[in-house]
């Protein structure tokens, strides 16, 4: 069962041949068996599962279940989880158990999905290899020496491994993406504004947005639908129209018009992966698609700007972990100012530090103009760079990173060679646009991802081309040795 | 050296809507500590603020009461420091794009002169919780409820000269925000609450001399006490030669003296940034036509228009259209009683005089408008004397019911029948004949004097209900 | 980003100890140097952004150039508190407690 998509799941719960409960019972035995070695889960909610699973299955007996109804998915542990802790990473959090749900948890708890889990994740969602965790850092499955790409690094491990069909991820500058990539599975990063943010921990309020992470974009299409919608207690929600994802998946290819910005294509991209990206635009191109060179010409601004953006607001969200309402204080403070910088001090992990830091720099009396004011209008320069290209084409196709996984420890020790690992993936959330990750190939058996990149709310879009592009390959069937094989 | 008074006011004015500026809690005064806190009033991980519609509501109201230009397209940013009744560390507030832009405000000072006082600004944003320093084993209790109360910030330019200009502009200032029903301006449960920006300059000179802001007074008399006692310090700092230091002080009523602020001693850097979790406000036309439309009569207006329609004096109808319900009370009981002068002299004279005694608010006035209304008409129609009317009205306060039944209670009715003057006349006459004999004696000049005794006499025995115009007509027929 | 700008800010002790004090982030002394080194590193990177031309360039704060929509003013909170204080720190009477705060 545990090889098998969100969709295949769906179809078995409700023709019988297996119940949710035997299913989540069997999920939860495979996350007791590998997960050890993978750190892909924070906290296992084996009890609850089997409750919400016993739920479902008598709606499914019912007959009134949804598409989603006693499917078990996993959350990334940024979504708040009522009575469930949510770490977010870090150890200023490692004792929060929020009294209230993250709205994209409770629409999915909706549609009645089951939940298995907290997924282990970079401390606050900073860092793209996983490595930032207070909890340890998560192997890719492929190879457990290999990072799984961060931050959502455990939603996508987890994934790859066959412990669980689907999960939640957040992705602020690549989240969902990249480590979708590591671990040769498909998540989309929807719209800035299409997935409610109200209860997911945040990072930076205007980058950050919530979005699935699977085994195919069917699967994606299938949570999207319940993850998609206007929520009044998020000001920055749209209240644009749901469409149905699903609908449109099998739309043929033909006339598509696929972007390549050169500047994805040029130095800093590994070869074998370049070529791994080649091969899946001849696909495309095979099916009818035209694919058509463009260009990014402010590309060069996108990761000092993100690294001025993110930083900056981060700083100030962070700022209320003060251990005075909830998660971590430190021991007999000796006064106020104590209070605050040790517990911020004990709390914090280093990156997570830094990042607050620059933020704190760049906001800061005299610098203002220069950092976050400049940083303000490269943004727009570069969202309209987008803008102006899909007035000639539908989607825009790229790498989602230079190379496959890295080794754990490789990078962490120089966080600016780390940052240059989300050079594909920043600008996408600097302008709002959907992009997916889509599995491409295998460079020395470690997976690339296909980065598709979609006008502001034509994530209906990109899900098809991924959708026809899957139809055509098995890319996205190729699973780790430690997913093993059928059960 | 003579110095000049420079004085810039902020005004913390809390909005009077039902819910908070960026969350759902109630913002109703005095409930337990933290039972009005939300999810996002806490600051809890992931939560989020949503703009209350009101609250631009009533700051747009503000600014077109005060003929500001109106921010039509507003942002809110962070304001970013550390503190227990800050929970985010930050306060969401308006920097460089406020709700209401540059107004003026006209104020009226004691000996009649009016003043304009610019208007720089003002910005909506958060209240924040309050810290009790109750000591709890040397801790402070962080009391929530109150964060996140929206607040109109109110901030004038350095036009002020005095301490009687700051408590007229503060006054009027009041007046004008209960007007417009946009807060409920009780000082004493920090609904007003005033930031003193003060410098002296010598006279004569168009620089700004350096500045103490004095933090959070929140009454007339303490604005009054805290500015004279600043002006006096910084007098003193500089004729000795000294200079004062820039620094937030804070006003001490029970020593009546500023001191400076512990906390705030080192200089912040806010760091604002515009708020990333809520977007631009964009007002239309309509949006701001339509509360427009809403504005009620503002007490400038309402002022000229008691001295145009009612004939009052530009005092009387300043101080009974300083306030809107005193101004309601007088206008309901000038229009049943039918005579505007009389039931003005009986608002401002007995009804205030009695609410100062008692110190009572006119919304707490036990005579309502309708019983004053009807007591002024037994005077009118000569049922009793202004004088009885006065203790008809005393009874009315100690809640003894309407006019018409304490004069039947306590038979206060004028006597007004002739035949029974007639009668007391007549025994009067009888009782006193040397003082008859002297009066006949007189001439007509003394006659005039004499007659009082008369009249004193006939209001004893009527117990002071005889109608004196018929006494006296009765005596100048009998006496000859 | 290959091309150092000659004008990257450099943040020493002193400046890292002022920014490290507004974010409330006590340092330990032994780690200021290496703090300072690494943050020098990441503006370095950061500054290459001065050489954008973006003269007249609107500053973007949201992608999509909405507008925030209204919430009508309605009580939807009810009291929560014992919820909100069951994971607090220290709390008493039903207040936060903190060291004692100094106005």
């Amino acid at each position: 069962m545990h090889d098998q998509t969100v969709a295949q799941l769906s179809r078995g719960l409700r023709e019988k041949r297996f119940s949710s409960v035997e299913l989540t019972r069997h999920l939860l035995d495979r996350i007791g068996q590998l997960d050890s070695q993978l750190n892909s889960f924070i906290t296992v909610t084996g009890e609850q599962a089997l409750a919400a699973a016993d739920h479902a299955d008598r709606i499914l007996a019912a007959g009134g279940a949804g598409p989603l109804t006693g499917i078990p998915i996993a959350h990334k542990d940024i979504f708040c989880t009522d009575g469930v802790r949510t770490s977010c990473g870090s150890r200023m959090l490692d004792n929060f158990v929020p009294p209230y749900d993250a709205t994209v948890v409770r629409q999915l708890a909706d549609a009645g999905t089951v939940c298995l889990g907290k997924t282990n994740m970079d401390e606050f969602a900073m860092g793209s290899s996983n490595e930032n965790s207070y909890y340890g850092p998560v192997k890719n499955p492929w190879h457990t020496g290999l990072v799984p790409g961060g931050s959502s690094g455990g939603s996508a491990a987890a994934v790859a491994a066959g412990l669980v069909p689907a999960a939640t991820g957040t992705d602020t500058g690549g989240s969902i993406r990249q480590p979708a990539a590591f671990c040769g599975i498909t998540g989309l990063k929807p719209t800035y504004g299409r997935v409610s943010r109200l209860g997911i921990v945040a990072y930076a309020s205007s980058l950050d947005q919530g979005g699935p992470m699977a085994r195919s974009a069917e699967d994606c299409a299938l949570l999207l639908n319940a993850m998609a919608g206007h929520d009044p207690a998020d000001s920055t929600s749209t209240r644009r129209e749901v469409p149905d994802y699903c609908a449109e998946l099998e739309r043929p290819l033909e006339g598509l018009r696929i972007g390549l910005p050169k500047e994805y294509f040029g130095e800093g991209l590994d070869a074998a992966t370049g070529e791994c990206i080649q091969a899946a635009l001849r696909e495309l191109e095979s099916q009818g698609a035209t694919l058509v060179e463009v260009e990014l010409p402010n590309s060069h601004l996108t990761i000092p700007t993100y690294y001025i953006i993110a930083p900056a607001e981060a700083s100030t969200n962070l700022s209320r972990f003060d251990g005075v309402r909830y998660g971590h204080r430190c021991d007999s403070p000796e006064n106020l100012h104590d209070l605050y910088t040790r517990t911020r001090e004990e709390g914090f992990g280093d990156e997570v530090k830094r990042r607050i830091l620059v933020g704190t720099y760049a906001l800061s009396a005299g610098y203002y103009d220069a950092y976050y004011r400049k940083a303000q209008q490269a943004r727009r320069l570069i969202r309209d760079d987008f803008l102006a290209c899909f007035e000639s084409v539908d989607v825009i196709a790229g790498p989602t990173a230079p190379g496959p996984a890295f080794g754990i420890g490789e990078k962490i020790s120089d966080p600016v060679a780390m940052y240059l690992e989300d050079v594909y993936t920043l600008a996408v959330n600097l302008a709002g646009l959907p992009g997916m990750s889509v599995p491409a190939g295998l460079v020395d058996g470690k997976p690339v991802g296909l980065q598709l990149i979609g006008r502001h709310f034509d994530e209906g879009r990109l899900l098809n081309v991924a959708h026809r592009f899957q139809q055509a390959t098995d890319w996205h069937t190729r699973t780790p040795d430690i997913a093993g094989g059928a059960a | 050296m003579h110095f000049e008074t420079v004085i810039g006011l902020e005004v913390h004015l809390q909005l009077a809507t039902q819910s908070k500026i960026f969350s759902g809690s109630a913002t109703a005064f005095g409930a337990e500590p933290n039972t009005q806190a939300s999810a996002v009033d806490l600051a809890m991980p992931g939560m989020l603020p949503v703009l209350n519609e009101q609250a631009v509501r009533f700051a747009v109201m503000f600014g077109l009461g005060i003929g500001a230009e109106i921010g039509r397209r507003s942002v809110f940013d962070r304001k970013n420091y550390f503190y227990p009744d800050l929970p985010k560390g930050y306060q969401i507030s308006q920097f460089s794009d406020p709700v209401v832009g540059r107004g003026t405000f006209e104020i009226q000072l004691e000996d009649g002169s009016t003043r304009e006082i610019g208007i720089t600004r003002a910005h909506l944003e958060e209240d924040a919780g309050k810290s009790l320093h109750e000591d709890f084993h040397g801790c402070s209790g962080i009391d929530l409820n109150r964060a996140g109360t929206p607040l109109l910030e109110i901030v004038t330019d350095p036009d002020i000269r005095s301490a009687e200009e700051a408590v007229a502009y503060l006054k009027a200032l009041h007046s004008l925000v209960t007007y417009l029903g946009i807060s409920d301006g009780n000082m004493a449960e920090g609904s007003m609450r005033c930031d003193i920006n003060i410098s002296l300059r010598p006279v004569g000179s168009d620089t700004l001399g350096t500045r103490a802001e004095i933090k959070n007074v929140n009454s007339f008399r303490f604005v009054e006490k805290a500015i004279q006692h600043e002006i006096e310090r910084q007098s003193d700092i500089l004729e000795d030669g000294g200079k004062v230091v820039q620094e937030t002080r804070l006003y001490d009523a029970d020593r009546n003296e500023t001191r400076p602020m512990r906390s705030k001693e080192v200089a912040n850097d806010y760091r604002y940034f515009p708020e990333p979790d809520l977007l631009p406000v964009e007002l239309d036309d309509a949006f701001i036509e339509e509360l427009r439309e809403l504005l009620p009569e503002l007490p400038r207006e309402k002022r000229a228009r008691f001295v145009s329609d009612y004939g009052l004096g530009d005092y009387d109808a300043g101080v009974l259209a300083a306030s809107r319900p005193l101004a309601d009370y007088f206008e309901a009981v000038a229009s049943e009683a039918g005579d505007a002068k009389i039931a003005a002299n009986w608002v401002q004279v007995e009804l205030l005089g009695r609410l100062n005694r008692d110190e009572k608010d006119i919304t707490d006035c036990p005579v309502p408008a309708p019983h004053l209304a009807q007591l002024i008409q037994r005077i009118l129609d000569n049922s009793i004397s202004g004088k009885i009317a006065k203790q008809v009205f005393e009874s009315m306060w100690n809640g003894e019911g309407d006019a018409d039944s304490v004069i039947a209670a306590k038979g206060l009715k004028q006597v007004s029948d002739s035949g029974e003057l007639e009668a007391m006349v007549a025994s009067v006459i009888d009782g006193n004949p040397e003082q008859v004999e002297q009066y006949r004696a007189a001439d007509e000049g003394k006659r005039k004097k004499l007659v009082g005794f008369f009249v004193g006499q006939v209001m004893k025995v009527s117990k002071g209900q005889a109608n004196p115009q018929m006494v006296n007509q009765l005596l100048a027929d009998k006496l000859g | 980003m290959s091309d150092k700008p000659s004008t990257a800010p450099s943040v020493d002790r002193e400046e890292i100890e002022k920014i490290a004090e507004l974010a409330r982030i006590r340092i330990a002394a032994d780690q200021t140097a290496e703090v300072a080194s690494r943050i020098t590193r990441i503006l370095a990177m950061v500054d290459t952004l001065q050489a954008a031309d973006t003269a007249g360039i609107e500053p973007m704060a949201n992608p999509l150039d909405a507008t925030q929509a209204l919430r009508p003013d309605v009580v939807t909170e009810g009291n929560r508190r014992e919820d909100f204080q069951a994971i607090a720190p220290a709390v008493e009477n039903g207040l936060y407690l903190v060291p004692k705060v100094i106005e």
